[in-house]
């Protein structure tokens, strides 16, 4: 892992080079068939969806992505999902659960989509459904954070048996802009906020918050060993019996 | 020419006998802006006029909430691992102010002889925020109504996560809504009662997940803070866009319930969710 400050990190999640949900989806998942909305109303473009082949495994999988250029990035808020994209992801996970198959959801955000529609949608509600009932589907569920992992946007979806992040990537309670807003009233203490936060992936490491860290791969890399990895990770929690599935992932989140 | 008798006391003399005045002798709803007599908001502290409810210490709404309360798990509170002196003064004040040592009181309440796994949080104590120890407390809470077949009444009032626990303060959205999960699934009844200010990571975990979600008349709630939502939109938000009222309208809430009317309104959902086999 190349040494970086939490800062340096912090800046090469967020850096428009990395690779995508997008490409990571088509990389990793052959057949991909893409799934939309979430039969209330709206089909949320910063949240993608959809039933794919893993190494001929069927799974269903779901990320929150940012855009590749400006156009797709103000359909996709950045990366911020309205409350329509939790409740998309959420039903495609029950999907998932009626059909045996395992679950891959892959996380980059800087959080939820504050805006005014967000708050009379719900926001606050879907994000409490996908912890709630995302925590206890009955089949395989591995998280993994790509780029940005911001606060409660981040973890509705990073609740799964295993929580893996790429080498750049972060994951906090909230941005280290808002941290040294709040705590110093000064947001260009940006640097320390970061360090403060222990947002990294080798302290979320050490704290077990993650459970591995994925080195970086570039778009356009080939994803085979990444794809294995998953085969085989999903392959060791399919192993186990439903009751065990679900007493290690309880087991996992109750020592904190 | 009439001379005035009165004679104009000096600047010095009016600070002097302001000086004089107790504080919050007088009280000002922030809803209503009638003001009043503080000791008029009674024991229950509401407004007179409008029946606003200030916000007030987890042991006080105990106090007048139940019939008895057993207080358990009292003395859980802030991990040792966190050494920061300004967080630590934080937390000896509001452990001074509230009289808890978390921001949620946890016990066993009855109502109308009706047993109940209760929580209440405390918006004095570092902002109500969702401390590590906090959701240990509102887990274990949970956890001990599950075993005993208990519904459970959880009173939110949070300013969200707790940003001095960081990522810690995160993972308890998700170690406390599994519990609220398993509760769910013993078909035991939980109800959430939104007090001013429910916002952030309790309002998008178990502040939300009850099967019955009352809300105190005109309590904040929402999910991202107002100053957020206006960087966001480049503009002012619509002034009542999170209160309950709002809320009540988009179709989250159940009902809103004046804190006067609180205890009669669980009493009468307790009882309606009784189930024949308890007590024996």
């Amino acid at each position: 892992m190349v040494k970086k400050t939490a800062y340096e990190r912090v800046q090469a999640a967020r850096s428009t080079q990395k690779i995508s949900t997008d490409e990571l989806i088509h990389g990793l998942i052959s057949d991909f068939f893409e799934l939309h909305g979430d039969r209330s109303d709206g089909d949320d473009q910063a949240v993608i969806g959809g039933v794919g082949l893993l190494n001929d495994e069927p799974l269903t999988v779901v990320g929150i992505r940012k855009g590749s250029d400006t156009e797709e990035n103000i359909k996709r808020h950045f990366g911020s999902p309205e409350p329509e994209g939790y409740r998309k992801a959420l039903r495609l996970m029950k999907q998932a659960e009626k059909f045996h198959r395992p679950i891959l959801a892959l996380v980059n955000t800087p959080g939820a989509w504050p805006d005014v529609d967000a708050e009379y949608h719900g926001v606050g509600s879907a994000i409490a459904q996908c912890l709630q009932v995302g925590m206890q589907l009955k089949v395989p569920y591995i998280s993994m954070i790509v780029g940005e992992g911001g606060s409660g946007g981040a973890i509705a979806l990073a609740c799964g048996d295993k929580v893996f992040m790429f080498e750049d990537s972060i994951y906090s309670v909230l941005s280290p802009e808002g941290y040294a807003s709040i705590m110093w009233k000064d947001s260009s203490k940006v640097a320390q906020a970061a360090e403060e936060l222990k947002l990294t992936p080798d302290r979320l490491l050490e704290s077990g918050i993650i459970d591995q860290i994925i080195h970086e791969y570039r778009p356009g890399d080939d994803l085979k060993p990444l794809r294995d990895f998953l085969y085989n990770q999903f392959n060791e929690l399919k192993n186990l019996p439903t009751d065990e599935l679900l007493r290690q992932r309880r087991e996992r989140y109750r020592k904190f | 020419m009439l001379q005035s008798r009165f004679k104009m006391p000096s600047r010095e003399e009016l600070k002097k006998r302001m000086d004089n005045i107790p504080d919050n002798i007088m009280k000002e709803c922030p809803v209503c802006h009638a003001t009043f007599f503080s000791m008029r908001a009674g024991k229950q502290r509401t407004c007179p006029n409008c029946g606003f409810g200030f916000r007030i210490t987890a042991k006080r709404r105990a106090k007048f909430t139940f019939d008895s309360f057993n207080e358990i798990d009292s003395d859980i509170t802030v991990p040792k691992q966190y050494t920061d002196e300004k967080y630590m003064a934080k937390v000896a004040k509001a452990k001074k102010v509230t009289g808890i040592k978390e921001s949620v009181l946890t016990g066993i309440g009855t109502l109308d002889k009706m047993q109940v796994a209760a929580g209440i949080m405390d918006p004095f104590f570092v902002m109500g925020s969702l401390g590590s120890a906090t959701g240990e407390k509102i887990t274990r809470l949970f956890e001990k109504a599950t075993d005993e077949n208990l519904p459970v009444v959880m009173f939110t009032a949070s300013g969200g996560a707790r940003m001095q626990e960081g990522i810690h303060s995160l993972m308890q959205m998700a170690k406390v809504s599994q519990a609220v999960e398993a509760h769910n699934k013993a078909g035991l009844l939980y109800i959430v009662v939104l007090c001013d200010p429910t916002t952030g990571g309790v309002t998008a975990s178990f502040a939300m997940q009850g099967d019955i979600i009352l809300a105190e008349s005109h309590a904040l709630v929402g999910f991202a803070g107002r100053r957020v939502i206006e960087q966001t939109i480049m503009k002012q938000p619509p002034k009542n866009f999170q209160k309950a009222e709002t809320v009540l309208q988009h179709g989250f809430i159940d009902a809103i319930v004046p804190r006067s009317d609180l205890r009669q309104v669980l009493t009468k959902l307790l009882a309606l969710h009784q189930k024949e086999d308890a007590n024996g």
